[in-house]
C-alpha cells in the first residue's frame, strides 16, 4: 500500500525562484534564506519519496476568471513551467503520477470533497519554488509530482477546518492505492505577508511562530481559526497558510496514530514582502 | 439578509470577494493576456490601443496607463492578475507592493528588511 512518510511545509516566494535562477543566492540577503534550507536539501536527498503531493496555489497562471475551482487536482503526466509575464523559470517540467493522481480523486469526491480533475494545466511558482527550494538545481525532479491547486485568491477560499479535512481524506485516499510507494505531502504559501493597498508589507513575527507551534502540537485546534483572523493578524496573502492545514491534516497522527517527529524549523524576515517559514515533519 | 464582510474594517485592505471579481473581470483579464509574449509586445507598442480591444471602463484603462495599483485594485482588479503588468514593465513583486504604499522603493525595502510593516498599523482609527 502506499504510504505518507512525511509532510514538507514552505514559503513558495516567487523571488526566492528568481535568486536561484539569477545566480544572486550567495548575497548576503539571499544567503541568510538559502541557509535554512541546507539541512532540508540534504535529508530530500536521504528521503527521497516516489512521489510528492504538492498543495499550492495558482496565482492568475492556469486559472483566469473563467474558472476558479476551489480544489483542482493535476492527473497528468506532465506539467509544464508557466510563463508568469516575464517568461517562463529556467527548471525542469515536472512529471505527474496520473495513477495515484485519478485513483486520489475518486476516492476523495467519494468522501465528499469536490476536487476539479485538471488533465492539462502549467505550474507557476507556487509549485516551482518549493521544488526548487527542496532539491536545488536539478536537471530532472526527483519524484513525481501531483499538484493540488487550491484557490486563494477570489473570496471566499476555503476555510481552515475544511482544508484539515480534506487532508484527512487524502491521508485515507493515500493509503488504499495498492503499488507500493513512499509519498510525501507538502503544503506551500504563506506565512505572513501583504502584497496589495496601502497595508502592503505587514508582517506579524509573533503570529507566525505561534501558527507553526500550533501546527505541530495541535492542528485541529488551529484549524478553527476563522478567515478574519488570517487577513486582520497575517495579512491579505497569509490566508495561504490555510493551505499547510491540508498537509497537516494527512499526518498519522490526526487519524490517532503517532506524533510526527519534528526534523526541521526555520523562519526568517524577509524574503521580498513576505517571512519565509518552513517545516518537515516525519510520520513514526 | 446580506452576507457577512468583517474583512471590510480591516485598513488599507481591498479582499478580493466576488464583488470585486465581477467588477474586475476584464480589467483582470487584460492582464492575463500578458502571459503571451507577443500580447506584451503589442501592449508596449501601443498601450491605449491594445487597452481598446477588451471591453474595460475607461476608469480602468487609466488606470492601468497610470500604473495607479491602488486604483487599479479598487475598480476590481486583483494583485496577482495586475503582478502580470508589473513583469511586462520588468518591475519585481516588491517594487510593485511598494509602490502602493506611498512609501518611496528604497523605504519599503528597508522596512521589509527593518521586520517589515507593524501588524497594528492603521488599526486605531478602524475600530
Amino acid at each position: 500500500m502506499a504510504k505518507i512518510t512525511a509532510s514538507v511545509y514552505t514559503s513558495h516566494v516567487p523571488a526566492i525562484g528568481a535568486a536561484m535562477d539569477l545566480g544572486k543566492t550567495q548575497e548576503p540577503y539571499w544567503q541568510k534564506v538559502f541557509a535554512g534550507y541546507e539541512y532540508s536539501r540534504q535529508w530530500m536527498k536521504e528521503n527521497t519519496p516516489d512521489v510528492v503531493f504538492l498543495v499550492y496555489n495558482d496565482h492568475a497562471t492556469a486559472f483566469s476568471l473563467e474558472m476558479i475551482p476551489t480544489f483542482a487536482i493535476g492527473t497528468a503526466a506532465e506539467f509544464k513551467v508557466a510563463d508568469e509575464g516575464w517568461g517562463p523559470r529556467p527548471v525542469a517540467d515536472v512529471e505527474g503520477h496520473p495513477e495515484l493522481a485519478s485513483h486520489i480523486a475518486q476516492s476523495v469526491i467519494q468522501q465528499d470533497f469536490d476536487l476539479t480533475i485538471v488533465n492539462k494545466m502549467d505550474v507557476d511558482h507556487g509549485l516551482t519554488v518549493p521544488l526548487s527550494l527542496m532539491c536545488g538545481d536539478a536537471k530532472k525532479w526527483p519524484f513525481k509530482v501531483i499538484p493540488l491547486a487550491v484557490n486563494v485568491v477570489q473570496y471566499p477560499v476555503p476555510s481552515g477546518m475544511r482544508c484539515f479535512m480534506l487532508g484527512q481524506a487524502i491521508r485515507k485516499a493515500v493509503e488504499s492505492f495498492d503499488a507500493n510507494l513512499n509519498v510525501q505531502i507538502w503544503g506551500t504559501g504563506g506565512m505572513s505577508h501583504q502584497l496589495q493597498g496601502p497595508r502592503a508589507g505587514l508582517i506579524n513575527k509573533e503570529w507566525d511562530n505561534r501558527f507553526l507551534d500550533r501546527l505541530i502540537s495541535n492542528p485541529k485546534d488551529l484549524a478553527c481559526v476563522p478567515h478574519i483572523e488570517y487577513v486582520r493578524e497575517a495579512g491579505s496573502e497569509g490566508i495561504e497558510l490555510v493551505m499547510w492545514l491540508i498537509a497537516r491534516g494527512a499526518m498519522a497522527d490526526v487519524a490517532d496514530g503517532p506524533k510526527p517527529t519534528v526534523k526541521h524549523r526555520f523562519y526568517h524576515v524577509p524574503a521580498s514582502n513576505t517571512a519565509v517559514g518552513h517545516l518537515i515533519l516525519e510520520n513514526n | 439578509m446580506s452576507l457577512d464582510k468583517p474583512y471590510k474594517t480591516v485598513p488599507g485592505t481591498t479582499i478580493f470577494d466576488a464583488d470585486q471579481s465581477r467588477m474586475g473581470y476584464w480589467l483582470n483579464q487584460f492582464c492575463m493576456s500578458l502571459m503571451k509574449a507577443e500580447n506584451r509586445e503589442r501592449f508596449k507598442k501601443d498601450e491605449r490601443a491594445y487597452l481598446d480591444e477588451w471591453a474595460m471602463t475607461e476608469e480602468q484603462k487609466q488606470a492601468v496607463l497610470a500604473r495607479d495599483l491602488n486604483r487599479c485594485i479598487q475598480l476590481g482588479g486583483n494583485i496577482y492578475f495586475l503582478a502580470k503588468i508589473g513583469a511586462t514593465d520588468g518591475k519585481s513583486f516588491q517594487q510593485m507592493a511598494g509602490s502602493m504604499t506611498g512609501m518611496s522603493e528604497e523605504q519599503y525595502r528597508d522596512m521589509m528588511i527593518g521586520g517589515g510593516r507593524d501588524p497594528k498599523w492603521g488599526r486605531e482609527g478602524n475600530k
